[in-house]
């Protein structure tokens, strides 16, 4: 009996614990909350980018080799897409893992779709996309994305550069095939459409309004563009042949198309295998400029007033980011950040910019208007940021 | 393979060159055992995955890479896989690096 009534105040004990743990949480947003990946040690920090204080680390994520995060539209989750196909829904809240499924072999991204509802993953292995229910985790869809290889077999082709787009659509390419699909949410079952673009897309982007969705091509020197207002229409290659006649140099990271900059009608873009910053006019799309840069680039990100462009490196140039005036298109200052620097993530309304130093194991938070360092945060082997304004952006 | 003294001085110009230039492309010094392990596992890990199962690249565990010699494995490091997104190395690694990593990665040690 008296074992019983112990069991009892235990459960009720552990109840109210559980209970509590939820309520002696703050009282508070999550609108300047972010999360870091921590890619050796398959870990997340959680952090306030107000206080520029880390408030905990979430661990049991996985290979984050290769990882990305988007956010519930309250922005209290953040869906972690790890290298190893685990799919991780993180509370930063309570800062803890809400749900994990492993739904591939090996993945490279994802997105969450217009209205919420549904969390899209980009695979290698096996390629295709897998689409989920963004509360329970629960498999919605597979969309295997098969294509007919140079042995004339039917294969699976590794997918890149997967966004969601107006329409509550979500668009993707295919890395082997060379091909752009579009799914459409709204339609049951989801439509998929398929479009011919340039070859090998290894990453893609989609414009803040929704409109353009354009791959990056790592085998020809061009990008392939698609207008999603008019689908019909089809891919286009826009830039062809932006280093014709030049030897390429060996590549030794993949350029990132994520964040991209507009400014001033121009959209720039990293060259693949090229020390430059591509320019090009976004009404016919065009050339306008190529920016010599001390390295590869692989992030060209613009600051949400468009003011700034900062470009990152691929190894072994990587220690140092450079920041561009979009207006006169000319470097105004070379940083140095730490060694390997892999990310940067600019506040909402952009007065400051963090940036990843792996090899430095630190975050690097600078002013965009003096360009000085503000605070410097540890973190292991950090790579990419997410703050949850994400949240509210359209492919991101 | 016996060469002449001649053939030396003929290439003389030419190795000063190749001894040279390692220090002019700067990323080419020696790394410490530590800065390589951390290279392997983390920039080739970007496309090969951290625990080397395969992402952009193929994997690279000792059971992928069984039928490929230690040599064979420095060759692509160094020359590249043309038509994919392996790049040469050599500009960047010395030989010995190359070697090292080769077998590191034939035996499993960085896993």
């Amino acid at each position: 009996m008296l074992r019983m009534v112990t069991m009892i105040a235990a459960i009720v004990l552990v109840g109210c614990q559980a209970l509590q743990s939820e309520q002696a949480l703050p009282l508070r947003g999550t609108g300047d909350l972010g999360l870091i990946i921590e890619r050796a040690t398959g870990s997340v920090l959680v952090i306030d980018h107000s206080e520029h204080d880390v408030l905990g680390r979430v661990e049991g994520l996985g290979d984050l080799s290769h990882a990305s995060v988007v956010y519930s539209r309250d922005a209290r989750y953040g869906y972690v897409f790890g290298r190893d196909g685990g799919l991780t829904k993180v509370d930063l809240l309570t800062m803890t893992i809400a749900n994990r499924v492993i739904q591939s072999g090996n993945s490279i991204g994802g997105a969450i779709s217009q209205d919420g509802r549904y969390v899209a993953v980009s695979n290698y292995e096996p390629g295709g996309v897998n689409i989920f229910d963004s509360e329970t985790l629960e498999t919605v869809l597979e969309i295997p994305a098969y294509y007919v290889n140079e042995q004339g077999e039917k294969d699976q082709s590794k997918t890149v550069g997967l966004v969601d787009a107006p329409g509550n659509q979500f668009v993707f390419s295919l890395f082997d095939a060379g091909e752009i699909w579009t799914v459409d949410m709204m339609a049951t079952p989801p439509d998929v459409t398929r479009f011919d673009a340039g070859k090998e897309p290894y990453d893609s982007l989609i414009t803040p309004d929704g409109r353009y969705y354009i791959a990056g091509l790592f085998g020809e020197d061009g990008l392939s563009m698609m207008d999603l207002w008019h689908p019909e229409q089809g891919a286009t290659t826009i830039l062809p042949g932006y280093g014709k006649g030049e030897q390429r140099l060996p590549v030794y990271k993949m350029p990132h198309l994520e964040g991209w900059a507009i400014a001033e009608g121009n959209a720039f873009v990293p060259a693949v295998g090229r020390h430059e910053v591509l320019v090009a006019d976004m009404n016919d799309w065009s050339m306008v400029q190529r920016i010599p840069v001390q390295g590869q680039p692989v992030f060209v990100m613009s600051s949400p007033d468009n003011r700034q462009i900062w470009v990152s490196f691929a190894h072994p140039k990587n220690n140092v980011v450079q920041v561009i005036d979009s207006q006169t298109r000319e470097i105004i200052r070379t940083l140095e950040p730490g060694k390997s620097v892999l990310h940067m993530e600019f506040t909402p309304r952009g007065e400051e910019v963090w940036v990843s130093s792996r090899d430095s194991n630190r975050i690097t938070v600078y002013n965009t208007r003096t360009l000085e360092e503000v605070k410097t945060l540890s973190a292991q082997k950090p790579s990419g940021i997410f703050f949850t304004n994400r949240a509210h952006a359209l492919g991101l | 393979m016996a060469r002449r003294v001649g053939d030396t001085f003929r290439y003389l110009p030419l190795l000063a060159v190749l001894t040279l230039w390692p220090a002019f492309a700067h990323s080419a010094e020696p790394k410490t055992e530590a800065e390589l392990r951390n290279f392997v596992v983390q920039d080739c890990g970007s496309c090969h995955g951290l625990t080397f199962k395969g992402g952009l690249g193929p994997p690279l565990r000792p059971a992928d890479i069984e039928p490929l010699s230690v040599e064979a494995i420095e060759a692509i490091i160094r020359e590249g896989v043309p038509g994919t997104a392996m790049p040469p190395w050599k500009a960047l690694l010395t030989d010995d690096e190359m070697t090292w990593i080769s077998k590191q990665l034939k035996s499993g040690a960085l896993l």
